[in-house]
């Protein structure tokens, strides 16, 4: 346990001694703004419904651009060696990478309260959906960090793994988008494999256990295999 | 405890259809500094890399401290520092941050680890760089920190993956004296493809080539093992000829030849003289020129070098010995 906060301690610290994390950041909340408040005044409702549906979207994007790194850039430079070769198995150095970026993530969710904050200020905002709308993007936002992870395990270059995690969380998200083309059989399920059909549920106020176990093992298998694949090293 | 440190057996990697290393066998004891010696690619890094446990052999095994490398892999990287081939190093931390990581990973804390910290900065001299960034810092003030940080836990066993390859001579000769000083107390093995460093730092010397080990022995040893040691003396010319000295030197009682060199300077004649056996001809050489009225400039003795024995063994010639 010490030794996976030890690392996800400095992962989380090394986010801050370069450019990712501040431009992931700005990126996030400066497209949240735009979205967000552009439509927020045609409803007329004071809630936060609108900013969920819309982070979903933009984390989707973005988180993959913060994962790419963890382990791709570690193989490229040569420090993953001198990580691995110190007392600690493998499982140990995943769970720290992901706790590092998961800890950064939730610095960023806190700085998206801004807006329900500044909605609550407009109007008389119901905090129950806002709360559980949190636990789904925390949710979400941890299936695709464990996606990207395990995307930055399989190169080492930054980019394929930026491209590769993107691609894949694009398709889950999207997935419950074309169900009106599909026969209702193939519908339901491809519906019930999409990031965003659990999401809005939560989005809405609805937190399902299904909903929450749903996301809890697409990140525990996605961190299985980001294991094999730094395993796998071992014997290639 | 045993008294070896790192025990390998038929070590055998395959990369493919490449093979690395093939069948390597060889131990290193307690308070050892040895020195893995080779060519570019004949498999030191392999062999270092499979005892860090960073990978796994496809045949034979290895123990460290008494610890196997498939069973017990944590016990081994806890005995273990490395020092990795070009120190690859978080260049974004600072110098400080980066060994308080190392420490912690090593289980160190609170002021055990500030105390182990205080005498690895003080052993490496890290005392000046200490806040500034490794991204800044010079390649030797680089290497002493991969340094510290193999050293933070005070491992019983050090592996140091070509410590002084692309350091300016100074800090060559400073990196080669800290791991003397390391050596003291620890068993290291260390690979270089400069054969200088090895006669400085290193006890015993492990060449090897092609994936396999083609010699186990001290660096003296392995001189000596090479051939007869030959003088070769400088004097002035004067007004003799090459046949007078050769006369001279030829009445040396243990001098199988002598013979005149090319290459001298103007006024001056090169002769080099070489034993019957091993001795050492340098006070009869001196007699000799003394009797005969000769001048002697210089005398100097030349034994086969180590980088014979290298370029040998390690040239294909050496699968045979």
């Amino acid at each position: 346990m010490n030794h996976i906060l030890t690392i996800g301690g400095r992962q989380f610290r090394s986010y801050f001694n370069g450019p990712v994390a501040y431009i992931v950041i700005c990126i996030v909340m400066l497209t949240l703004g735009f979205f967000f408040w552009n439509t927020f005044f045609l409803f007329g409702r004071a809630s936060a419904r609108e900013m969920f549906r819309w982070l979903g979207l933009i984390l989707v994007f973005a988180l993959p651009a913060l994962t790419m790194g963890l382990l791709a850039e570690e193989k490229r430079t040569g420090t993953i060696e001198l990580l691995i070769t110190m007392p600690v198995t493998e499982a140990q150095v995943i769970l720290g990478k992901f706790v590092g970026v998961l800890g950064l993530y939730a610095v960023l969710l806190v700085l998206t309260l801004a807006y329900p904050i500044s909605v609550s200020t407009l109007g008389n905002l119901d905090w129950g959906p806002v709360w559980s709308g949190y636990l789904g993007l925390f949710l979400q936002g941890s299936a695709v960090l464990a996606i990207g992870l395990m995307a930055s395990s399989w190169t080492s270059n930054q980019l394929i793994a930026l491209f590769v995690a993107m691609t894949l969380s694009v398709f889950f998200w999207v997935l419950d988008k074309f169900l009106a083309l599909l026969p209702t059989s193939a519908a339901s399920a491809l519906e019930w494999l999409s990031f965003d059909y659990h999401f809005q549920s939560m989005a809405r106020g609805v937190v399902d256990l299904r909903d929450v176990l749903f996301f809890l093992s697409v990140t525990a298998f996605a961190l299985a295999l980001a294991f094999r694949a730094l395993e796998s090293r071992r014997w290639s | 405890m045993t008294d070896v440190m790192i025990d390998a057996r038929d070590l055998t990697k395959h990369y493919g259809p490449v093979t690395a290393l093939k069948n390597a066998s060889f131990q290193v004891n307690r308070g050892e500094v040895v020195g893995f010696l080779g060519p570019n690619g004949a498999g030191k890094t392999t062999a270092m890399k499979i005892l860090t446990c960073f990978i796994a052999p496809s045949g034979g095994t290895a123990s460290v401290g008494g610890a196997d490398i498939f069973d017990d892999t944590i016990a081994v990287r806890e005995a273990i520092g490395y020092l990795p081939e070009s120190t690859p190093l978080y260049t974004e931390m600072l110098v400080l941050e980066y060994l308080e990581f190392a420490g912690k990973m090593r289980g160190l804390s609170g002021s055990g680890l500030q105390a182990r910290l205080r005498r690895v900065v003080e052993e490496t001299s890290l005392g000046d760089v200490i806040g500034k960034s490794i991204g800044e810092l010079s390649k030797g003030f680089r290497q002493r920190v991969g340094l510290a940080q193999a050293l933070i836990h005070e491992p019983p066993v050090l592996i140091l993956d070509e410590p002084m390859s692309g350091l300016d001579p100074n800090q060559a000769s400073e990196i080669r004296e800290l791991i003397r000083e390391i050596g003291r107390e620890r068993t290291v093995l260390l690979s270089t493809h400069n054969l200088a460093e090895v006669r400085v730092t290193c006890g015993r010397v492990l060449i090897i080539s092609q994936g396999e080990i083609v010699a186990d022995d001290t660096p003296d040893e392995l001189a000596a093992r090479a051939g007869k040691p030959r003088f070769v003396a400088t004097l002035r010319q004067n007004d003799h000829s090459a046949s007078d000295i050769r006369e001279a030197f030829s009445a040396i009682g243990d001098a199988q030849s002598v013979n005149e060199q090319a290459g001298a300077a103007a006024g001056e004649l090169v002769v080099e003289v070489v034993p019957k056996g091993n001795q050492d001809l340098r006070a009869d050489i001196f007699q000799a020129a003394v009797s005969a009225n000769l001048v002697l400039l210089g005398l100097e003795q030349r034994g086969e070098d180590l980088e014979d024995i290298f370029r040998e063994l390690t040239t294909g010639a050496g699968a045979s010995s």
